[in-house]
């Protein structure tokens, strides 16, 4: 790859800046970068070409702008999100050729920041899955070694950032989606505050878990993203009126750790963790006590009945959002079929995956008389327990550390046949999204059995991102950030 | 959640597949059928919670009520627009088999 | 023969006439081109969120408080799941668990009895689309214009025990919503729908009977005939020894009967859950107050006001009174020309009989109420008989503008000069001098005939009053 695709988005938003990369250079660069590895990474499922280098050509034209933070750095979006005028499939045949008319907010931030679109990232069929093996489409492969998953639902947009297709990706998170592939890809991933980031044009699949949130090659390079993305939108309802802040002065700041109280959760250390992920974990947190630190011990008491909770919420509330696919006002129909009821139903069976049609099914289950109480709302009273774990282990230290996943990138194939293993997979990651609070996760290392990365998951105080990537700014420096690998 | 195991059989998937407007094969249904139990046995562990007294949660949202001035606005986007994605228009209506 | 007593409880379905829809700014015009008061919001794309009107709360809190409901501060929106063309998203917005308002009730007057209607909640949702089914082709044309539309759904307790009581219960609740200006009431165009659940029971018994939901009844005439005919086919199965079966049943208007939907209609499990992506409503007690404030006089107790205010008869009080538009024309008028009787008479033969003719709404009319008055008032001061007020009416109801001026304008004055009318009446006595014989001779009807004859002579203009007068003193001498 080129020395330019090397680069983090911070070091090529400045070359930008100061007129020694155009723009189309840029975006050149990225393009080439995916022609070279794409037909193994298999990451994008679009790539606009014309309209990305249309796009840069303009910025050029009119000269790089101070203030727009992300002039001219080329981007991928996972396709959950809707970019107007580009297709936005889900990983879905059933989304098959739908091209919106509207935008996700999230992504007219970017826009508006100056970043340049260079299409649609693979995932996980509606994004739902640990490996993006469920994708409709094809299968993204982990740079790091082709014959592992890259992680889910964001595989795509992990796979893409690890290997310098692009400086940045979106993806989103519902019970872990953004971190775990980051940290089986080695790069950085964030998943913000629910609330913080709106939800508008995010095709739903959790819609009280979801964020979207950006994957980057860096800390500060995510930092950046997220002060673009974040804010206030009058079209969710959801969305927190909480101020944003300059997230990437606040990163850049902090040089070290000291007065920074690190929580272990008992639950996440020295069980149901591999031990050799444990150890790269462990090499990790000692470095940041090095850096002045104090580790506490915390306890999230609920942890071992987050997965029943997160699945239990997550598959009712797909089962409904989901609903809309009925080949009616857009997607595929089934063109045959000659009665209304045959339609929605070959529609449906043949437009979706089998993840999803089981997630759909026991969503409709969770939900149906004479069981919402047993488990729909017995879950949503768990759900308020969980929350509290968490914000009361956070009145004992700033940030909750753990680890992202219980193991690393497994091997193609390995999980598929088992779904219930594949959710258990979510231990680490769902509880967080059910409490709504943020988190991230940060590569820390390679593990010694199988030399794939480990990523470092840190957990805040609800609208605390700062406070985050600071810490794993700090952490990030002391360690040295992962560079884009070529697919291997 | 029940004192006793639910089991689904293959007509109980077959009967939530309908409410969901799925139709899948039998082998399809009976495979399903067995991984909900193994799913739905592992949930009940949720049983064991002893959630008396808790109010449930359903968002973590904590904020007022988000609420829109009454004023319409019908220039953001066009019929066109609307219709663009169906699988059959006539460009007025969306299309579907007659609904007896 | 055992005898049997009807249970009734209505749905009531009513559109609020805010600016824009419940959850998305597309506006909710009437009559629009298909799909072109249609946004991705309310069609269902993906991705898409709803955000909640605030006037469409608003409005619906105020019919709450309107019937004396217990308003919830505290409300959530629920998903009602189910596949239909014109439900885009695969679910309604509605609210289940925990509606807006509770245990209200009104109170209705049926044979001149006094009856209160338990209200048992209201809630607010949003409304589907339309479809058009060809009847040619295999084809049904879905226009969602009207998805997304609020609503407020009115439960009624199973109060009413006939038709007549479901009737005046619609009344009522219809002008309620009308008089506070949220409804247009339009049963024809669907602004104000009515489901009803019917069934009978043996007197005495407390236990329910099983019961039908009739739908399709789209004005109060088909209510009542509906309910009449499913009352007397409940009653003839009954007493067939058959049951009455658990069903939707619409109402065929041009057959005068209900006929099941049964095997057209699966058992619904909706499936209800809390929206997650609408925060629940959390209503400020001191919005509820000022909302409360600028609730107008209700039709029941403006009725009692114009009872006690202007000495109306009963009817008359009622008719005036409902309709706030013509109750405020009505008041209007009596300012300026006290006289609230002769006024209240005018309105309700005159005024009435020429707002239907014309299908013109009262506050769309050009008579305005000071000229109606005037009308009333130069009738009163004898510048022109009854007679001459009514022909002229039609013309005054068009036009509008100065009843006075417009009568000395086309000369129609009534004469009251009474050497004018002298002169007159003898003029017609003097050129019939048989008819006058025929009245001395004890024929007193020959009085009408001079009447007329006078009338013709003065082209309608005598003052009848004076005539008659006159016509006596000299007949009689």
């Amino acid at each position: 790859m080129s020395s330019l695709n090397q680069k983090s988005l911070l070091e090529v938003r400045d070359l930008l800046q100061a007129g020694e990369v155009t723009a189309v250079e840029a975006a050149t660069a990225c393009l080439q970068r995916i022609d070279a590895t794409d037909a193994t990474l298999k990451a994008f499922l679009h790539v606009d070409r014309e309209a990305a280098l249309s796009q840069a050509k303009e910025l050029d034209q009119a000269g790089p702008d101070p203030d727009k933070p992300l002039w001219g750095v080329p981007i991928a979006i996972k396709d959950v999100l809707t970019v107007d005028g580009m297709p936005a499939t889900c990983a879905s045949k059933i989304l098959e050729g739908f091209t919106p008319f509207y935008e996700a907010t999230c992504v007219t931030g970017l826009k508006d920041a100056g970043a340049v679109i260079l299409g649609k990232l693979n995932m996980d069929e509606f994004a739902m899955g640990s490996s993006t093996e469920n994708s409709a489409y094809q299968t993204t492969r982990n740079p790091r070694n082709t014959e592992r998953v890259p992680g889910g639902s964001s595989g795509g947009s992990a796979a893409s950032v690890a290997s310098g297709q692009v400086f940045a990706a979106l993806g989103t998170d519902t019970g872990g989606s953004i971190r775990q592939p980051a940290s089986f890809c080695g790069c950085v991933g964030v998943k913000p505050t629910y609330g913080r980031v709106s939800r508008y044009g995010l095709i739903a699949y959790g819609s009280s878990l979801d964020q979207a949130g950006p994957l980057t090659r860096t800390v500060a390079d995510s930092a950046v993203l997220l002060s673009a993305m974040a804010g206030h939108d009058p079209k969710d309802s959801t969305s927190a009126n909480e101020p944003t802040e300059d997230y990437l002065a606040a990163t850049l700041d902090r040089k070290d750790l000291k007065g920074v109280k690190l929580g272990l959760p008992k639950e996440f250390w020295g069980q149901g963790v591999d031990p050799e992920v444990e150890a790269a974990l462990l090499r990790a947190v000692n470095t940041a006590k090095d850096l002045g630190a104090e580790l506490v011990e915390v306890s999230l008491p609920h942890t071992e009945y987050a997965v029943s909770t997160y699945y239990i919420i997550a598959m009712a509330e797909a089962s409904s959002n989901l609903a809309r696919l009925d080949g009616v006002r857009y997607g595929h129909r089934d063109k045959d079929a000659q009665e209304l009821i045959d339609m929605y139903v070959k529609s449906r069976t043949q437009g979706f995956g089998e993840e999803v049609q089981r997630r759909i099914m026991l969503g409709t289950y969770v939900l149906s008389a004479g069981y919402y109480d047993a488990y729909y709302r017995k879950a949503a009273q768990a759900r308020r327990l969980i929350r509290q774990d968490y914000l009361d282990a956070l009145d004992k230290c700033d940030l909750i550390c753990g680890a992202v996943s219980p193991v690393v990138a497994w091997k193609m194939d390995e999980l598929i046949g088992d779904p219930l293993k594949m959710y258990l997979m979510d231990i680490f990651t769902s509880p967080l999204n059910l409490a709504g609070l943020p988190g991230m996760s940060l590569p820390v290392g390679i593990d010694s059995a199988h030399s794939m990365p480990v990523g470092l998951q840190f957990m805040a105080k609800p609208f605390h991102e700062a406070d985050m990537l600071g810490a794993a700014h700090a952490l990030e420096q002391a360690i040295g950030p992962m560079a884009p690998v070529e697919p291997v | 959640m029940s004192d006793e195991k639910t089991t689904l059989g293959v007509e109980d998937a077959a009967a939530i597949a309908k409410l969901a407007r799925l139709d899948l094969d039998q082998d399809v249904l009976a495979r399903f059928a067995g991984q909900f139990n193994a799913i739905l046995g592992y949930m009940d562990k949720l049983s064991e919670l002893d959630t008396s007294g808790v109010e449930p949660m359903y968002s973590p949202s904590e904020h007022a009520t988000v609420f829109r001035e009454d004023r319409a606005d019908n220039d953001r986007f066009s019929r066109d627009d609307v219709l663009s994605n169906a699988p059959e228009s006539d460009g007025s209506f969306f299309i579907v088999p007659k609904i007896v | 023969m055992t005898q049997y007593e009807t249970v009734i409880g209505l749905e009531v379905h009513a559109q609020l006439n805010t600016e824009s829809k419940l959850f998305c700014p597309c506006s909710t015009s009437f009559g629009q081109e298909p799909n072109t008061n249609v946004c991705e919001v309310c069609s269902g794309m993906p991705g898409v969120l709803p955000v909640l009107n605030r006037t469409a709360v608003e409005y619906a809190a105020k019919m709450a408080m309107a019937v004396d409901c217990v308003v919830n501060e505290h409300s959530v929106f629920a998903r009602k799941n189910y596949f239909y063309p014109d439900l885009p998203k695969g679910y309604q917005i509605s609210q289940y668990e925990l509606p807006l308002a509770e245990h209200g009730h009104l109170d209705i007057e049926v044979k001149g009895e006094t009856k209160r209607i338990g209200i048992t909640r209201i809630h607010m949702e949003d409304d589907a689309g339309k479809s058009i089914h060809s009847a040619s082709d295999n084809a049904s044309y879905v226009d969602l214009n009207r998805t997304g539309t609020p609503l407020i759904e009115i439960v009624s307790e199973p109060d009413m025990r006939g038709p007549e009581e479901a009737v005046a219960y619609l009344r009522e609740l219809h002008a309620i919503l009308v008089n506070l200006g949220i409804c247009d009431g339009n049963m024809e165009q669907g602004s104000f729908r009515c489901d009803a659940n019917v069934s009978i029971r043996p007197f005495g018994q407390e236990e329910f009977g099983t019961r039908a939901e009739l739908k399709n009844m789209n004005s109060f005439r088909n209510v009542q005939r509906a309910l009449e005919y499913e009352i007397e086919r409940q009653k003839d199965l009954v007493e067939d020894g058959d049951k009455v079966v658990q069903e939707t049943r619409l109402y065929d208007a041009d057959k005068n009967a209900t006929f099941s939907m049964r095997g057209k209609e699966e058992a619904h499990d909706y499936r209800y859950f809390p929206d997650p992506d609408l925060i629940p409503i959390k209503l400020d007690p001191a919005w509820l107050e000022d909302w409360r404030k600028e609730l107008p006089e209700s039709p029941q107790a403006r009725k009692q006001r114009f009872l006690d205010q202007y000495g109306l008869p009963e009817d008359d009080a009622l008719i005036l009174a409902l309709d706030r538009a013509l109750a405020q024309y009505y008041e209007a008028a009596v300012s300026a020309h006290n006289e609230p009787k002769m006024i209240a008479n005018w309105m309700l033969s005159e005024l009435l009989r020429e707002l239907n003719q014309s299908g013109i709404s009262v506050s769309e009319c050009k008579l305005t109420p000071e000229a109606l008055a005037e009308l009333v008032r130069i009738i009163d001061e004898g510048l022109i008989s009854g007679k001459i007020g009514k022909q002229i009416f039609p013309e005054l109801f068009t036009q509008g503008g100065s009843a006075e001026a417009y009568v000395k304008d086309k000369g129609l004055v009534q004469i009251s000069d009474t050497s004018a009318l002298d002169a007159a009446v003898d003029e017609v006595l003097a050129e019939n001098p048989d008819e006058v014989a025929a009245y001395k001779g004890g024929n007193k009807k020959v009085v009408g005939f001079f009447m007329g004859q006078i009338m013709k002579k003065t082209q309608g203009q005598a003052n009848p009053k004076l005539v008659n007068e006159i016509l006596a003193k000299k007949l009689n001498t």
